[in-house]
């Protein structure tokens, strides 16, 4: 059984069409049948209101006289992309601020121009015979600039992975605040009204599907990138356009600790042509799986805590290793909602028709890991092998010694099996002999809780763990738990030595 | 009700707490302490009724002492009702309703500041 879009046309035209948003569809199938709902629904309208970093906007200033060819721009200490044509530029949401930092970025360039505030210019040029001018700063509103185009290469994820943090502290990602311990669970993503969980297969969203983007009416331009729908990760890439948009559903957002990002509402109608598309839509929250995965590691390939449902993490709860978890959305479901709502009035009032696609979408592609030619650098390969050693029973004279001979600052302190106690640090040492009396062995004056790391793990990783906890060596720890050397500050300074003279 | 004393050590280095406990027979409870070699800050949480009493007590005894309400405070134009400060709070003040719009229990804050950074759009503060 099928039906035409003609007809579903012609009943959004005579204002007749049956909309519902995909929150109602499981009902109506529960109720009606499969083939009930394909004579009763027409168009099901789906929606999502979320952080989508990979979001941005074509922007055409004009020319000005004398005309400028700009190479280097800024909108508010925010740089754009100028290598397109003089007095064209590309604002991309995640780029932030050259004075403000994270607090504010391209997103909020964005939130500006929407909400009408106008937002300074910046650019510059070397000057050519056509385009003498070299510098030009100006303040411009959206309605001053001819074309404000956005473009956005990847939205609308079919799900998101959840988060959790294993580790002992506090994590800052773009999943939000990861508790430690696994203290809570962030997801994202509307469920039941996400746009491709509705359309998994890709039968009618593709290249030239009418969608609703931050208020205004926009198409679905084809896939987006890192589109993986083989894997469940399909993406689209949209445009629509910014001066139709709406502050309601465009904000600038900032993860502390990540970055600037945009959230934006992005709303697809799904014509009911067929009972494949009826099922597809029938979706509810308990179908949609996810995985939560650990955050705490620190590659790409990070470990999966458990499979998850969205009617799981909606309802505020999960249990986790045991434990009840409590979980957080990042995107908000009462927004998505609205876009929904938005859109199922305006295919209601007729302003939207549908449109099958004009080129279909690979249902069946999945994305590839980066290619990288150039080695990560793992801590072994710079690590220092020779380690001055040292146990807690020995005395802090001992220590002086032993740091003086062994021409080092860090002692690595070892209890009888050879396993990692402490660490000594000619500080400590300086500190126990200048300070108070009657301070002896080294066990008063090593600290007990060493951050360490382990010989393959990359060099990166361990200089953020040495800037995070303000220390300047980390023992290498090797699988079988024994000290198989030290990584220092100095080692470093060898890595970058050596990435300059290559 | 929770109730934010603050106290300076140059007054002598009386118990305050411990002694208006035992004076009054009302249970204090200590929320968070920071406290220094000059002066404390304690947020306590006491019974409705033993309000004034603990209060009066407190400021006779040298403390400031200040009623804590509504100490969070968020910004309904800029709160996009996603949630993500839902999770990380540990007194549990942020939940849905039914519309999937977030409701405070205003009342509980502890005043930790656990949410602030987890909002993303900045909608969070704590009125000082
Ligand atoms: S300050 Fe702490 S207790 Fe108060 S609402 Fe925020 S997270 Fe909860
Ligand atoms: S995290 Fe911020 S924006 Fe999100 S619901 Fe809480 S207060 Fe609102």
């Amino acid at each position: 059984m099928e039906k035409s879009l003609d007809l579903i046309n012609t009943r959004i035209r005579d204002g007749d069409a049956r909309v519902v948003t995909a929150e109602e569809m499981p009902a109506i199938v529960a109720e009606l049948g499969e083939e009930g709902a394909l004579k009763e629904v027409d168009v099901v309208t789906t929606g999502t209101f979320g952080a989508m970093c990979s979001s941005g906007a074509f922007l055409n200033f004009g020319h000005a006289d004398p005309p400028i060819r700009m190479e280097h721009l800024w909108l508010n200490d925010v740089e754009a992309y100028g290598g397109i044509a003089s007095v064209d530029a590309y604002i991309g949401a995640t780029q932030q601020s050259e004075t403000r930092g994270e607090d504010y970025g391209g997103a909020h360039v964005l939130e500006d121009f929407v909400a009408g505030n106008s937002v300074e210019l910046r650019a510059n040029s070397r000057g050519t015979d056509c385009y003498p001018g070299r510098s030009i700063t100006t303040e411009l509103v959206l309605a001053d600039l001819n074309q404000a185009i956005m473009v956005n290469p990847r939205n609308s994820y079919q799900r998101y992975d959840a988060a959790a943090n294993t580790t002992d502290r506090t994590l800052n990602t773009y999943m939000g605040t990861l508790l430690p311990g696994c203290g809570n669970v962030t997801f994202s993503g509307a469920g039941v009204l996400s746009p491709l969980a509705n359309d998994p297969a890709f039968q009618v969203i593709g290249s030239g599907t009418p969608i609703f983007l931050g208020g205004a009416q926009g198409m679905v331009i084809g896939e987006g990138t890192q589109h993986s729908p083989k894997t469940g990760f399909g993406t689209l890439m949209v445009t629509g356009d910014l001066k139709e948009m709406r502050q309601d559903f465009l904000r600038a957002a900032t993860m502390t600790g990540y970055g600037v990002t945009l959230y934006i509402g992005v709303g697809v109608p799904i014509p009911v042509i067929n009972l494949d598309v009826v099922r597809s839509t029938a979706v509810r929250d308990e179908d949609i799986t996810t995985s939560i995965i650990d955050y705490g590691v620190p590659s790409r390939d990070r470990p999966v805590l458990r499979k998850v449902t969205y009617a799981e993490l909606r309802s505020g709860t999960i249990e986790l290793n045991g434990m009840e978890v409590r979980t957080s959305s990042l995107s908000s479901f009462r927004k998505a909602r609205e876009v929904a709502a938005d859109l199922k009035h305006w295919v209601e009032e007729g302003r939207m028709e549908m449109v099958l696609p004009v080129r279909k979408i690979d249902a069946a592609k999945s994305a590839r890991p980066m290619r990288v030619t150039t080695h990560t650098p793992l801590v072994r390969e710079i690590m220092d092998y020779e380690i001055v050693t040292i146990t807690e029973d020995d005395e802090i004279t001992t220590a002086a010694k032993k740091l003086l001979r062994g021409a080092t600052n860090h002692l690595t302190v070892l209890d009888r099996e050879g396993r990692l106690t402490g660490i000594v640090t000619t500080y400590d040492v300086t500190k126990a002999v200048g300070g108070r009396e009657g301070i002896r062995y080294v066990k008063e004056i090593m600290t007990r809780h060493v951050i360490t790391t382990y010989p393959l793990e990359p060099v990166d990783v361990a200089a953020r763990k040495l800037k995070r906890h303000n220390i300047s060596a980390l023992p290498v720890v090797d699988p079988e738990g024994k000290v198989a050397g030290m990584l220092t500050a100095i080692d470093l300074g060898k890595l970058i030595g050596r990435r300059e003279t290559k | 009700m929770k109730l934010l004393v603050t106290f300076s050590r140059k007054k002598g280095r009386e118990p305050i707490i411990a002694k208006v406990v035992l004076e009054t027979g009302v249970l204090i409870n200590v929320e968070r302490a920071y406290i220094d070699a000059m002066e404390g800050e304690v947020l306590i949480d006491v019974p409705d009724e033993d309000y004034m009493r603990i209060r009066d007590r407190m400021t006779e005894l040298g403390a400031i002492v200040s009623l804590l309400e509504h100490a969070i405070r968020r910004d309904e134009h800029e709160c996009i009702d996603c949630g993500a400060c839902v999770g990380v709070c540990p007194q549990e003040v942020f939940s849905f309703d039914e519309d999937w719009k977030i409701t405070m229990r205003d009342e509980r804050c502890v005043i930790c500041g656990k949410c602030l950074p987890a909002c993303p759009h900045d909608a969070l503060s704590l009125v000082q």
